[in-house]
């Protein structure tokens, strides 16, 4: 467990005075992330997206500590040469500290076009911390439809139309993709909840091997909410059910916050213009559909299964 | 050749020359995928790794495309890196090719040249080097295994120079020279090691009390001026490389030249090529020697830098020339070799007569009856006084 106090002090690892939107969900995530490695050293490297071009235009930079942009697919293959370098380094008494290694990828970067090098590095073993900040689309290059869209919500490649109801299919269920490579730690966290995330990323750091964050990271540009409401979403996101909080640690799958009374989904899509569509008389089979699905992730979840 | 006194013999093919000289180099990190006709020189290594034969550590990466990036992350960590390729794992990890050379990371590369797809084939020819020419990588094209072996001890030294820091490309020939047993002479390991020195990176990722940004945006404001200083490196490298040479004559007894010249000292008609191609032409020459006829060759060693004043200080002296390029442009003016030399000799005053000839494709054998024909028909060049065809074909069923 984190506590406020100690929390307060740990310095920022990502100075503010970068150009991500106000109000921008992913770097919320990240400070959360970064504070979870205490006191250690931390190397970073980030995919290409709006995390990246925000916190690195040269000659400027919003990083106190080392930190890697290579290209959009590779962050984790990345992190596996510094990981490496680090190891060879100090096992030839180069390098005397301990040094923790976190990669970073948006939905983008993570889901789809990099999801090749996330497995090798998770099959590799290398001990590196993987944070996918998840806002569902492409939002650095303008809100194109990802892996992790949800069901319904409108993008600029699926977007809603006279005949086409935005996204038609479900989300890639990526962090079961990842426990599914047997690692010690996979966790799904969310910004509102920022004890249980920022909890997480230290058991992350701590695992001896990889470990995975999934963090549902709201974009308010691309779900069309107000900009001062991203932690307000977020947490809708879990009381409704959408985004359940759970980690698995060496394979156990433990549900680490448990709405009361789950709310119906709806009060999660409505704030969201990305999914004003479905609620158009008509659509209702959508909205069902979407509360069918987190209803059986749920059903799955209370027996500790994921898939 | 190393010193004879401090050299042993042995029998190794060009992968496996390749592999001996990184086992002596002894890298901190080696990122590597197997791919036909490089696997051996990564199932070599990764053997030696095994036995405890060097202390680098191994990225078994599940692509091409991980391999570089994960040479990105352990050059920008301080760590001495190395990978090997071929073919379309080439063009799998071109993005970041790229990237690794404007990182300025001295990434060294063995290159097994093969035919890039399609048709899938995987036999040699340079397309797969020849399309990664303006990477920003220096690019070094070895004749034979001893070769393979000398320049990538040497391609260290010349990454790893603080007026250079580009990545090399040390390029042979896939199967011809890959996969064929020849006698090398091996240096001692000590010798190696004293001579590549050891590994100092400026701004090691790992310095975290010194923290960098490696691989930030660079928008219109300076992209410009990092991409002139990649143009700067490798004019500075064009500099360097005969001093990195001189040190190793010192060790090897061997001079390598940004060329190399054959019999080139009255030549009438030359042949300009790269790689095995040259042994075979080699034989040629003598053999037209020996009826008289003055005919020369020059090996191109180093595509870039682009040796230019080399190339036209010896092709001034002959009346014609052709260029043997092992791989197509489809711009119908010539492979990309020809293109260049050509254009070097645009403004020599004793500009010799210049021919194309686009050969070898897919691992098509080049035999020496070819390029006798090839110096036949430039005695018949100088009559005509003109090349009959600017691109020609050799070997192809037309």
């Amino acid at each position: 467990m984190a506590n406020l106090k100690q929390l307060s002090k740990i310095p920022e690892r990502l100075s503010g005075g970068h150009r991500l939107c106000p109000g921008c969900g992913a770097s919320i995530a990240l400070r959360q992330v970064l504070m979870g490695a205490g006191d250690s050293p931390v190397v970073v490297s980030c995919a290409t997206g709006c995390l990246e071009v925000a916190t690195t235009i040269y000659p400027f930079t919003a990083w106190k500590v080392p930190f890697i942009h290579n290209a959009f697919e590779n962050s984790a293959a990345t992190m596996s040469g510094v990981e490496t370098a680090y190891r060879a380094l100090k096992k030839k008494g180069k390098i005397d500290k301990d040094i923790k290694f976190l990669a970073v990828g948006g939905d983008g970067g993570t889901y789809d076009i990099g999801l090749q090098s996330l497995s090798g590095v998770l099959e590799r073993g290398h001990r590196i911390v993987y944070v996918c900040y998840d806002n569902g689309a492409y939002m650095n290059t303008g809100i194109q439809r990802s892996g992790a869209t949800p069901k319904g919500a409108s993008t600029t490649t699926a977007p809603a139309g006279k005949v086409k109801t935005g996204k038609s299919e479900s989300r890639k269920d990526l962090t079961a993709i990842c426990a599914a490579h047997n690692i010690p730690y996979v966790a799904q966290a969310t910004i509102a909840y920022w004890n249980d995330l920022v909890t997480k990323a230290q058991k992350a750091f701590a695992a001896e091997g990889p470990a995975f964050l999934n963090i549902l990271a709201p974009c308010y540009r691309g779900w069309r909410f107000g900009s001062d409401d991203a932690v307000d979403v977020s947490k809708l996101a879990v009381e409704t059910g959408f985004w359940p909080l759970y980690e698995v640690e060496n394979g156990t799958v433990k549900v680490t916050y448990r709405p009361f009374k789950r709310k119906p989904v709806a009060e999660w899509l409505k704030p969201q213009g990305r999914y004003k569509h479905i609620f158009e008389p008509g659509n209702e089979s959508i909205i069902e559909a979407i509360q069918a699905g987190v209803d059986k992730t749920w059903e799955k979840l209370d027996k500790g299964f994921l898939v | 050749m190393p010193d004879t006194a401090k050299s042993t013999i042995k029998a190794l093919t060009g992968d496996q020359a390749a592999a001996e000289a990184m086992r002596q180099i002894n890298p901190d990190v080696v990122a590597a995928y197997p791919i036909t006709p490089q696997t051996e020189i990564v199932m070599t290594y990764s053997q030696f790794v095994a036995d405890g034969l060097v202390d680098t550590e191994m990225i078994p990466v599940e692509s091409e495309h991980s391999a570089m990036s994960a040479c990105v992350g352990a050059a920008a960590a301080g760590a001495r890196t190395m990978t090997a390729t071929s073919a379309n794992g080439l063009a799998l990890m071109w993005e970041v090719v790229y990237i690794a050379a404007s990182t300025r990371l001295p990434i060294v590369m063995p290159v097994v040249n093969r035919a890039l797809s399609g048709p899938i084939n995987i036999h040699c020819d340079h397309s797969d080097s020849m399309g990664a020419r303006d990477s920003g990588w220096i690019q070094i094209y070895c004749e034979n295994a001893q070769e393979v072996y000398e320049s990538i001890i040497l391609a260290v030294r010349i990454a790893e120079n603080p007026k250079i820091l580009l990545p090399v490309m040390v390029c042979q020939d896939g199967f011809i020279t890959s996969h064929a047993v020849e006698k090398l002479s091996i240096f001692e390991d000590e010798q190696v090691k004293d001579f590549i020195g050891t590994h100092k990176s400026n701004f090691p990722l790992l310095d975290v009390e010194n923290p960098v940004t490696y691989g930030p945006l660079d928008l219109q404001d300076y992209y410009f001026e990092h991409k002139r200083q990649q143009s700067e490196a490798m004019k500075n490298a064009m500099q360097v490389i005969p001093e990195i040479v001189e040190d190793f004559a010192k060790l090897s007894n061997k001079t390598y030249g940004f060329i190399e010249e054959y019999r080139m000292q009255d030549a009438e008609t030359a042949i300009l090529a790269l790689s095995s191609t040259c042994g075979t032409a080699k034989v040629v020459v003598d053999g037209l020697r020996n009826k008289g006829v003055k005919a020369g060759l020059v090996k191109l060693r180093f595509f870039r830098p682009f040796p230019a004043d080399n190339i036209v200080s010896s092709l001034s002296k002959v009346k014609a020339v052709a260029v043997l390029d092992r791989s197509e442009s489809f711009s119908n003016r010539g492979g990309p070799v020809f293109s260049e030399v050509r254009s070097a000799l645009y403004e020599s005053e004793n500009k010799p007569l210049i021919t194309n000839y686009i050969y070898g494709l897919g691992g098509r054998d080049i035999n020496t009856s070819e390029i006798e024909a090839v110096y036949n028909e430039l005695q018949e060049t100088i009559k005509r006084g003109k090349a009959d065809k600017l691109v020609n074909y050799l070997g192809v069923r037309e």
